[in-house]
């Protein structure tokens, strides 16, 4: 037992010294803000207290499941979307400048248009349901797939392309074996970004046309009053947000070991 | 089969013109050079002097604008197979192992890489790699990068060796070294002069180039041009030694003036 105490002690001391103004700030955050609420005599609508946020967690009449599953299935849809189109486009546009010219513009165009804006179209063209919110969320993270797709695909060093070129490589085994994989630092790169771009469009998406997902609970929270609900929903987006942000950031380490420090 | 002194390069007055902004720059010019088979060619000049331009025109990866150029009988006009090249950086494919490296050529090149694998631990092992075959680039020293790099280059069993400043960027004790490491690997003790691979060798340093060479080919500042080609007055094997000796001095101050184009005593700089 007690060499067990000891090993425990080794591995949690160095997190606890780095770590410890961390929790101290939060806990005194959580503190002065149920200390505002209880004794400062501010209203439940206007901020819950973090104990009935608590409570609206785990209790209370919100099916939390099913709108955390919505929510999650908009956004993985949305993700895989976003890095199947972006690195297509990507490699398209690294492939051949004919396409290059052809699309750069457009893609340009496309990022400037504030994607939000766009979600009310979405709502006319395919109606309530999971699509329209994972395409929301797709089209506001695909941009930096395609951008970082080309440029990594670009960034060879002249003399490997040489190498390829003395063997009279073919163009696609060229893309296989050197551009691709030098590629793919940067791709997980952007899917870090896209990760938490596919959360926002979804919400959004959720915003303007849903009946089910943690964006729903949140705008109907909004005629309710039920505050500590959308604190809350909140919570739960960022956890599932963080989850998956944290899959991509493995999967980059596990994918791209040789990529330290790319971004 | 190759007779001895059968002329491996030939280059027929090749000249090099790009376009810059400021208009077209001539970077060769009047290049002609024969290299025999199994020969160890150095070319130094002073930086931009088109070293590296020539070896890319041997190699067919730029085309000449003017001249010919020929490798073993035939024109050179787009990228020929039977090369190897060793640039200045080892430019090694990180995310692959050291003998997935080593292994590149074949797959490239449309082989069999699973039947070259027995070869390419050979080469590892003939390199001092043995049993960093599994490491990846960044594990190993930049000397150790570099030799893999050749190691790479002998895969396919090239007849020539393209050579791009392959030492420049290592420090001085270890590029001593190398040249000794590749004139081992190249077979100065073991193999008859017709059975070794030919060589080109762009450096920077006479010492390095007198070091390894039977012939020096001194290149003027742009548009490049041939200054001089000396021949290396040497005993094979090349030992460490032979850096003292008269004729290893003579030969630097000859290249050195060849280089500066002055002549005479007044050498001092």
């Amino acid at each position: 037992m007690c060499p067990n105490v000891r090993l425990r002690m080794i591995k949690f001391q160095p997190l606890l010294r780095q770590y410890w103004p961390t929790v101290a700030l939060f806990a005194f955050l959580l503190a002065s803000w149920q200390l505002a609420v209880s004794a400062g005599g501010i209203r439940e609508y206007l901020l819950p207290s973090p104990l009935a946020v608590w409570n609206a967690l785990w209790h209370g009449d919100t099916a939390w499941t099913q709108h955390i599953w919505v929510t999650t299935l908009e956004i993985i849809g949305a993700f895989f979307l976003a890095a199947g189109v972006g690195v297509a486009l990507g490699v398209a546009i690294a492939w051949s400048p004919l396409i290059a010219n052809a699309l750069v513009p457009f893609l340009v165009f496309v990022n400037t248009l504030p994607k939000v804006a766009i979600a009310p179209l979405f709502l006319i063209w395919m109606g309530y349901g999971i699509f329209p919110n994972m395409l929301m969320g797709a089209l506001i993270g695909f941009f930096p797939v395609v951008i970082n797709t080309a440029v990594g695909l670009s960034q060879v060093e002249a003399d490997m392309l040489d190498l390829g070129r003395v063997f009279n490589a073919p163009k696609w085994k060229i893309f296989a074996k050197i551009r691709i994989p030098n590629a793919l630092p940067y791709i997980l790169s952007a899917l870090k970004i896209t990760a938490t771009a596919a959360v926002v469009g979804a919400i959004v998406g959720e915003f303007v046309a849903s009946q089910k997902g943690l964006g729903y609970v949140i705008v109907t929270t909004q005629s309710s009053m039920n505050t500590s609900v959308a604190f809350a929903a909140l919570i739960w987006i960022s956890v599932v947000g963080l989850v998956l942000y944290g899959l991509v950031v493995l999967a980059a380490q596990l994918w791209a070991p040789w990529a330290e420090g790319i971004d | 089969m190759i007779v001895v002194n059968k002329e491996l390069i030939g280059l027929d007055r090749v000249g090099m013109t790009y376009e810059a902004a400021s208009g077209p720059v001539e970077a060769l010019a009047g290049i002609s050079l024969s290299v025999g088979a199994g020969e160890f060619v150095s070319l130094v000049g002073p930086s931009g002097c088109g070293k590296s331009t020539l070896l890319r025109i041997v190699a067919g990866l730029r085309p000449a604008a003017v001249g010919t150029v020929t490798v073993a009988g035939r024109a050179v006009r787009e990228p020929i197979p039977d090369i190897g090249m060793v640039f200045q950086a080892p430019i090694l494919l990180k995310w692959r192992s050291i003998l997935q490296n080593v292994l590149l050529p074949a797959e490239l090149a449309g082989q069999d890489a699973g039947a070259l694998q027995g070869r390419a631990q050979q080469l590892l092992d003939m390199a001092g790699l043995s049993g960093f075959g599994d490491k990846l680039p960044r594990e190993l020293s930049g000397g150790m990068q570099q030799r893999a790099a050749l190691c790479r280059a002998l895969l396919l069993d090239p007849p020539l060796l393209l050579m791009d400043e392959p030492f420049g960027a290592l420090d001085a004790m270890t590029r001593d070294d190398m040249a000794l490491e590749l004139l081992r690997i190249w077979g100065e003790r073991d193999l008859a002069r017709e059975a070794r691979k030919t060589v080109l060798f762009v450096t920077h340093s006479i010492p390095e180039a007198i070091f390894l060479s039977d012939r020096v080919v001194i290149m003027s500042p742009r548009p490049g041009r041939i200054a001089a080609d000396l021949k290396v007055d040497l005993p094979r094997p090349r030992t460490v030694e032979l850096r003292a000796s008269e004729t290893f001095g003579r030969l630097s101050l000859e290249i050195f003036r060849a280089l500066t184009g002055r002549s005479g005593a007044g050498t001092s700089a």
